[in-house]
């Protein structure tokens, strides 16, 4: 069964600017893709619509089998918080919360009671090898630990995909390589993952490669 | 609801600095209501405790006419009183048309507007009065006199020494002061007279007939006994018999005072209105700050009614912290003024419960507008860096 579905979407501003044009997409459960192009091409955008943060103007987009483009705000944001986990460039951490504080607000909006997310917490940062350093605040953790909290707060409840935006454009190579190393360990274990970058190399470590120029897709 | 108020705590202690400033309004406001309820409401507790322990059971009965020919009481009244049978204690005195001189080489026209009296022994545990120094009227027919606290302090005699006893000149007749009455605000037309013994009057060439009748009941029946002492006193003319209870004028005073209230609780209003404002501007530029954090909140899964209760609930609970904050600094301040004037504390629960819910809501409509505009922020322009 496949996970996401673009069907024809598109994506055009006000002012007819144009970003995306007709982009059929398919992902499949357990599949490893990442979505490469040059800046400006529409990989924010294709994101977006991927995500459900934003809407396409023309075509569909099936999450799960649902078709998000009917769905009100409240039925979108379920759809997010049960089927979707997002990784930034940025972690976008909240300064005063530990790294297990953080990743539990990852289950705020979950449905889960209060009693179950600490221990869920726990185990999604041991899955991201920071067990150690669960009651650490963010200023004490090094960039690529952010990192890895963030990845943590987007499977903490366990999501059929993990979309990443440049998860790596803010670290050094070393730390970057790590992190897609933890990708490839994430993804061994069965978790699905869409990310986009810029950076072919980057791309090369994914079993599947979609090329995405002037709004377009090039499988 | 635990959610809510967790994360709205969050987002208060995240910003300290800016929530104790963005609270300061809130709290003024609320200092500013506990004290002008609070202090009148400490006040009246003063004069409640005060008029308890004057007593509130005390009767003044006296021809109400102020003309010469005013029906004189008859002679036997504090007896006639004295047989309604609810009344503990009945006691007449009557004003002598004599002169109060400190020695007879005094000026007879100086006379510092001191009544003379003619009193009897129970009137003093009839209106509770306690002495200052020295004994009561306890000897009938000796020419002795006990002076009030002001009359004592016009003529000078504040101190009584047994060896060397002073005197006074009532009339042209000189008595013994025996004692000096303690201040007694519930009868202050006694204060300012002398009280000469009833007998040792008499000698002085007075009719007999007492002009007022002092008198205690029991506190139940303190209405009936009013009504029916005009009719026990005056039978033929009932309606020339005053009746006045002491304890109500001066709970007539002290009400009168706690009139400037409702301007200052005005004053309330506005500094909590001021403090709403305040809150208000500090939820707008925390959502300026704060975009990433809704886009990411967005991102996992908050619906636009998440983050608008988010953001009404982390005014609220600034506008609330900022309201205890402020009962605090309330009753502190109402504390120590009662303190000063030596009042008890009251705080009106009502004026607290009140003024707390209020600043809740203060905070609630300070944060509409903000958590409106949090919640349609879309998730892409927040997460857009």
């Amino acid at each position: 069964m496949s996970v996401l579905e673009l069907a024809g979407a598109g994506k055009e501003y006000a002012g007819g600017v144009v970003a995306l044009r007709d982009v059929d997409l398919t992902i499949g459960a357990g599949e490893d893709l990442a979505i490469v192009g040059p800046s400006g091409s529409g990989k924010s955008t294709l994101l977006h619509l991927m995500g459900t943060l934003d809407r396409p103007t023309t075509g569909k987009v099936h999450i799960a089998g649902e078709d998000a483009t009917a769905l009100g705000d409240d039925a979108l944001s379920r759809l997010r918080s049960r089927w979707l986990g997002f990784v930034f460039q940025q972690s976008y951490l909240a300064d005063r919360l530990t790294a297990v504080e953080n990743v539990a607000v990852g289950l705020l909006y979950a449905a889960t009671p209060r009693r179950h997310r600490r221990r869920r917490a726990e185990d999604a940062l041991d899955r991201v090898g920071l067990g150690h350093r669960r009651d650490h605040l963010p200023h004490q953790l090094s960039g690529g630990e952010r990192q890895r909290v963030g990845i943590a707060r987007a499977l903490v409840n366990q999501p059929a995909l993990v979309l990443a935006d440049e998860p790596t454009g803010a670290l050094d190579q070393d730390t970057g390589r790590q992190v897609l190393a933890l990708f490839r360990d994430l993804h061994a274990q069965g978790t699905t993952i869409a990310l986009i970058t810029h950076d072919p190399i980057v791309a090369d470590t994914f079993s599947r490669r979609v090329e995405i120029r002037d709004g377009r897709i090039t499988p | 609801m635990t959610d809510a108020l967790h994360e709205a705590w969050r987002g208060v202690r995240g910003r300290p600095g800016r929530a104790v400033m963005s609270g300061i309004g809130i709290a003024l406001g609320m200092a500013t209501l506990v004290l002008v309820t609070g202090i009148p409401a400490s006040g009246q507790a003063d004069l409640d405790r005060r008029l308890t322990a004057l007593g509130t059971d005390i009767l003044v009965a006296q021809p109400s006419a102020a003309s010469e020919d005013a029906p004189a009481l008859p002679e036997h009244a504090a007896a006639m009183v004295r047989r309604i049978g609810p009344v503990e204690a009945a006691s007449a005195v009557a004003s002598l048309d004599a002169r109060v001189r400190r020695t007879p080489l005094a000026d007879p026209n100086d006379t510092a507007g001191i009544v003379a009296l003619a009193a009897t022994g129970d009137l003093l545990r009839t209106i509770r009065g306690r002495l200052a120094s020295g004994a009561f009227l306890s000897s009938p027919g000796l020419p002795t006199v006990v002076l009030g606290a002001q009359s004592a302090r016009w003529l000078g005699i504040t101190r009584l020494d047994p060896a060397r006893p002073a005197q006074i000149t009532v009339g042209d007749t000189r008595l013994t002061v025996v004692g000096i009455l303690a201040p007694m605000p519930l009868t202050p037309e006694l204060e300012q007279s002398v009280l000469v013994d009833w007998d040792a009057a008499l000698a002085l060439g007075f009719d007999g007939h007492p002009s007022v009748v002092y008198l205690r009941t029991a506190e139940s029946q303190v209405e009936s006994v009013r009504d029916v002492l005009p009719a026990t006193l005056s039978p033929e003319l009932p309606g020339l018999v005053g009746v006045s209870r002491p304890s109500d004028a001066l709970a007539a005073k002290r009400a009168s005072q706690g009139t400037f209230s409702a301007l200052f609780l005005g004053l309330a209003g506005v500094a909590l209105a001021v403090g709403g404002i305040g809150i208000a501007n500090t939820m707008i530029v925390g959502i300026l700050e704060r975009r990433r954090e809704i886009g990411l909140r967005r991102a996992l899964g908050a619906r636009r009614k998440d983050i608008r209760r988010q953001f009404l609930t982390e005014a609220m609970l600034l506008s609330a912290l900022g309201g205890i904050a402020g009962v605090i600094g309330g009753v502190v301040g109402t504390f120590g003024f009662a303190t000063t004037r030596g009042w008890p504390l009251v705080v009106p629960l009502p004026a607290l419960a009140g003024g707390l819910a209020g600043s809740v809501l203060v905070g609630a409509l300070a944060g509409l507008y903000p958590a409106v505009r949090a919640a349609r922020l879309p998730p892409t322009e927040a997460l857009a860096t």
